[in-house]
């Protein structure tokens, strides 16, 4: 008797030619985790969709047979969005890749969802203009995958994230239709759609705002000796009413880890380094800038960097941006996590952190978006030693309570996909959660596009919220799992 | 018990409405006050049990806007929700309530130097303003309040109240109902709070501001700023029939580089430099119906010159976001004629018109994704008690 999946690999083979579905197990592994490599689970069936009609044609074959289905574009995410279902059809965007429009008379850009983040902004780059969001694996990750994960960059403080920079989107939601939103009045479906780290369908068009490129760029790096009085220095930035494009920290640890990878020569015994960078029209850069110098001496900088030219701002931020991986010399294994506090929580809940490693014995070195509070703690440990990766699992969970404790967030950038939606609970009561579905339920009654992420328990549409008995009819069938 | 019993026994503030209190002509049957979230709860809890239909009031700028309730048995004024519940200054956020005025919110922000950068037509609420998408020409910049809100509480049809984003401006925790919300015109939920990304108030402003003769010139003027370097809070155009073509930008930013800046933009358009706000800055255009517009810039041009300029004053900002206001006595022919010329070169929704032009013409335009829409009220609302008829595509 032939599957569910079976019928789909022929039905899709059909529909969009032999060399576009991947059913052999050995070729399916590639497929099996994202960025969060702590979560794998090889796809049923991956398909390589070239148009919305493929992709529609794949979510109502799927529908059709009751078979889950995940959206992937270039499987950068950190938090398993991508992950697939065993069960389920992988449905891939990387022959998505054409950038259909520019139009700068409209500073708008249309473009399939496949396109690399960094190659909008090389397309139109000529024109003066750019793609704003700049998440740090802009070289690799997709528009699409943006767009799911509401992502933003090193520079979202200034300019806000993918939700501010798209302005429409072609989706192709689970009963397989093909749908406009963000054009025309009514609900901003848009609005919801991004960030929704694709449940409630899949975008297959996506139209981008595009930014003037500034006038002047500016960037200096400003080494302290210890956190606070960095922090110090980024409040009174922002309470000077300055708002920079970017202001970036980088603690000793993770310098030391930036040293050793890359050399960047950051100033010898920093106990923190603050990179700020402002852009804009050339005299109120100026001016600006040399207030915010002004600020980090005042704060108790002991070296203040001003980068000449764009050779020296590109070494200023080699640094930071090599961080993440760079902590790979100077430990084993590492977990980055992802949380946001208040920026005025910033100096109380470092030594929190700082009190939370001294107890376990394991180490954190932070690299953060400091001007939007935005924390990315690595937590270092040794693989190879037993119990070790849940100790630091264990900090890594304490961190995020911090956060919510202090009325931030359990994530700012990275998403909740499967690594979180256990942590949702902190954050949200169940009402909260169970009125977000609501919009999941209009969308995605059937609850098959891209199931199990976000949520920790999937909400029954149309069920009265509240009066659950016995398993969930979702996770009975095997549809959703539950945490 | 009979509905108002139970509406008191929710709600201290409750009374039976006043004729003058109906919603373009839909009389309610009663009227409460809620003072917090909690009453607002149990208020809505007990209306749900009545099955009664209901519609929110703010500031009442916008009440008239959209077509009337096909039903309204409660009218629920937000005005003594009015706590500014917290602004921390030093993370540039801040919480109000629904009925807090816009613009006492912006009086205590600008104490601390900072701003909410909606500058929508004064006498809006908080809540009138999230749930109606309003903005003013700093949308340019700051967009509207899809993109300034950054945590909504909201109380459900059933009563049941409900959080979403939080007090960071930067989180990706669950799905973002803040956005859903705005513009929703109070057919989801009512809004009790909201939470705003706040901006610091810029030191010195200018505006610069030019007459054309011709729609190319303005165009071009436009044109000029936008694709410049400027880095304009705004930019705005206006005409009306018999008029010229204005264009006003407004620059803000530092005492010591605005001269430089203003000189340089005024250079571009041939404009003059002014630091008060020029007449009508912001403000609806003039007539007995409004009609919201969308047009982008490279369409500037048709919009200054189709067919519906000889009858229309318009307003529209480089955002691509507009208004044509019609005289008193256009007939419904015309302007169902000035929608079909707008909805040529984009979009156009009337928000408010005489009741026999409002009957004859099709107020919304195409709706893409309604089918979808309406499967998110009927989640949301699934009795349809929540101003019913007043949204797009008759939701
Ligand atoms: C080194 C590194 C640095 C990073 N830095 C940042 C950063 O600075 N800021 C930041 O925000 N993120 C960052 N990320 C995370 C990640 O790159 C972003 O979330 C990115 O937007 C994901 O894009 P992707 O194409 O790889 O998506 P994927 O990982 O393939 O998918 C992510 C999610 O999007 C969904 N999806 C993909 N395509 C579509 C579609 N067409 N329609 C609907 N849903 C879709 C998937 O189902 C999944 O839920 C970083 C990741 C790495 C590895």
């Amino acid at each position: 008797m032939s599957t569910s999946l079976d019928r789909l690999a022929a039905r899709c083979a059909a529909l969009l030619g032999p060399d576009a579905v991947i059913g052999d197990p050995v070729r399916l592994r590639t497929y099996e985790c994202d960025g969060l490599t702590t979560h794998r689970a090889a796809p049923g069936l991956v398909v390589l969709p070239e148009s919305a009609d493929q992709v529609a044609a794949v979510v109502r074959a799927c529908a059709a047979e009751g078979v889950p289905y995940v959206a992937r574009g270039s499987g950068t995410g950190l938090s398993g969005g991508a992950l697939p279902r065993t069960d389920g059809v992988l449905i891939v965007t990387s022959r998505m890749r054409r950038i259909l429009e520019i139009d700068i008379p409209n500073q708008r850009a249309v473009v399939e969802p496949g396109v690399i983040n960094l190659d909008v902004s090389k397309a139109v780059r000529p024109h003066g203009y750019y793609f704003a969001p700049d998440p740090s694996s802009q070289q690799i990750c997709s528009v699409g995958g943006n767009v799911a994960e509401n992502s933003g960059g090193a520079h979202c403080l200034k300019y806000g994230f993918t939700a501010h920079h798209v302005t429409a989107c072609e989706v192709v939601t689970p009963d397989g239709e093909i749908v406009k939103l963000g054009e025309g009045p009514g609900y901003d479906l848009l609005g919801v759609f991004v960030g929704a780290e694709g449940t409630l369908g899949i975008t297959t068009k996506i139209t981008v705002r595009l930014t003037r490129v500034p006038e002047t760029v500016r960037t200096l790096l400003a080494a302290f000796d210890s956190i606070e009085s960095g922090g110090t220095a980024v409040s009174a930035i922002i309470g000077a009413g300055v708002v920079p494009a970017a202001i970036e920290m980088m603690d000793a640890l993770a310098i030391e880890a930036a040293e050793a990878a890359v050399g960047c020569g950051y100033p010898a015994g920093a106990g923190a380094v603050l990179i700020v960078e402002l852009d804009g029209p050339d005299g109120e850069v100026a001016h600006q800038f040399d207030q915010v110098e002004r600020l980090c001496r005042d704060a108790g900088a002991f070296e203040v960097r001003v980068a000449a030219d764009d050779a020296e701002r590109a070494l200023i931020w080699t640094g930071r941006k090599s961080a993440f991986a760079a902590v790979g010399r100077i430990s084993p294994a590492y977990l980055v996590q992802d949380g946001v506090i208040p920026r005025t929580a910033l100096p109380g809940v470092l030594a929190r952190i700082d009190a939370l490693s001294a107890a376990s014995g394991v180490r954190v070195a932070n690299v953060f978006h400091a001007g939007d509070g935005n924390l990315h703690p690595l937590v270092l440990f040794d693989d190879a030693e037993e119990g070790a990766a849940e100790r630091a699992e264990e900090v890594s969970g304490a961190i995020l309570d911090l956060c919510v404790e202090h009325g931030g967030s359990i994530t700012g950038e990275h998403g909740v996909g499967v690594d979180k939606a256990r942590y949702m609970p902190r954050m949200f009561t169940a009402e909260d959660l169970d009125t977000m579905q609501m919009v999941r339920c209009g969308f995605d009654p059937t609850g098959l596009c891209n199931p199990g992420k976000v949520f920790p328990t999937p909400r029954l549409c149309g069920e009265v919220p509240g009066v659950r008995k016995g398993p969930h009819p979702l996770v009975a069938e095997g549809k959703a799992e539950l945490f | 018990m009979d509905a108002l019993d139970a509406l008191a026994g929710a709600c201290a503030d409750v009374r039976p409405a006043e004729p003058e209190e109906g919603v373009l002509g839909v009389a309610p049957r009663y009227v409460a006050a809620p003072a917090t979230v909690e009453e607002a709860s149990a208020l809505l809890r007990a209306a749900a049990g009545h099955g009664l239909a209901m519609v929110a009031r703010g500031g009442e700028t916008r009440l008239d806007w959209g077509p009337p309730p096909t039903r309204c048995d409660l009218l629920v004024d937000t005005r003594r929700l009015d706590r500014i519940v917290e602004h921390a200054a030093g993370d540039l956020v801040a919480t109000a309530e629904a009925g807090v005025p816009l613009d006492d919110l912006n009086a205590a922000l600008g104490a601390h130097g900072q701003r909410l950068a909606l500058d929508g037509p004064p006498g809006s609420t908080v809540g009138g303003t999230v749930a109606a998408g309003a903005a003013g020409p700093l949308r340019l910049r700051y967009g509207t309040p899809r993109d300034l809100v950054i945590g909504l509480t909201i109380v459900r049809a059933d009563g049941t109240v409900a959080r979403s984003g939080g007090k960071v401006v930067k989180n990706v925790a669950g799905y973002d109902l803040g956005r859903l919300f705005a513009g929703s015109f109070g057919t989801l939920g009512l809004i009790v709070s909201a939470t705003f990304r706040l901006h610091p108030l810029p030191p010195a402003r200018a505006f610069v501001s030019q007459t054309y003769g011709s729609a190319a010139e303005a165009y071009d003027a436009v044109h000029a700023v936008l694709h410049s370097q400027a880095d304009a809070a705004a930019i705005e155009c206006a005409t009306a029939p018999g008029a010229g073509h204005r264009v006003d930008v407004l620059l803000e930013g530092v005492a010591e580089a605005l001269p430089a800046r203003s000189d340089r933009v005024a250079s571009l358009i041939g404009g003059t430099v002014a630091e008060q706000a020029p007449d009508g800055w912001g403000a609806y255009p003039d007539g007995s119906a409004l009609i919201e517009t969308s047009v982008p810039p490279a369409s500037l041009k048709d919009l200054l010159t189709g067919p519906h300029a000889a009858t229309a004053a318009l307003t529209w900002s480089a955002s691509g976001h507009g208004w044509a206001a019609l005289p008193a006595g256009t007939p419904p022919e015309r302007v169902a004629e000035v929608l079909a010329a707008l909805r040529s070169i984009g979009g156009a929704v009337v928000r408010f018109a005489p009741e026999d032009v409002r009957a004859a013409v099709d107020v919304w335009g195409p709706v893409p994704a309604l089918a979808l829409m309406r499967r998110v009220k009927d989640q949301f609302d699934p009795e349809h008690r929540l101003s019913p008829g007043r949204f797009a595509g008759g939701i």
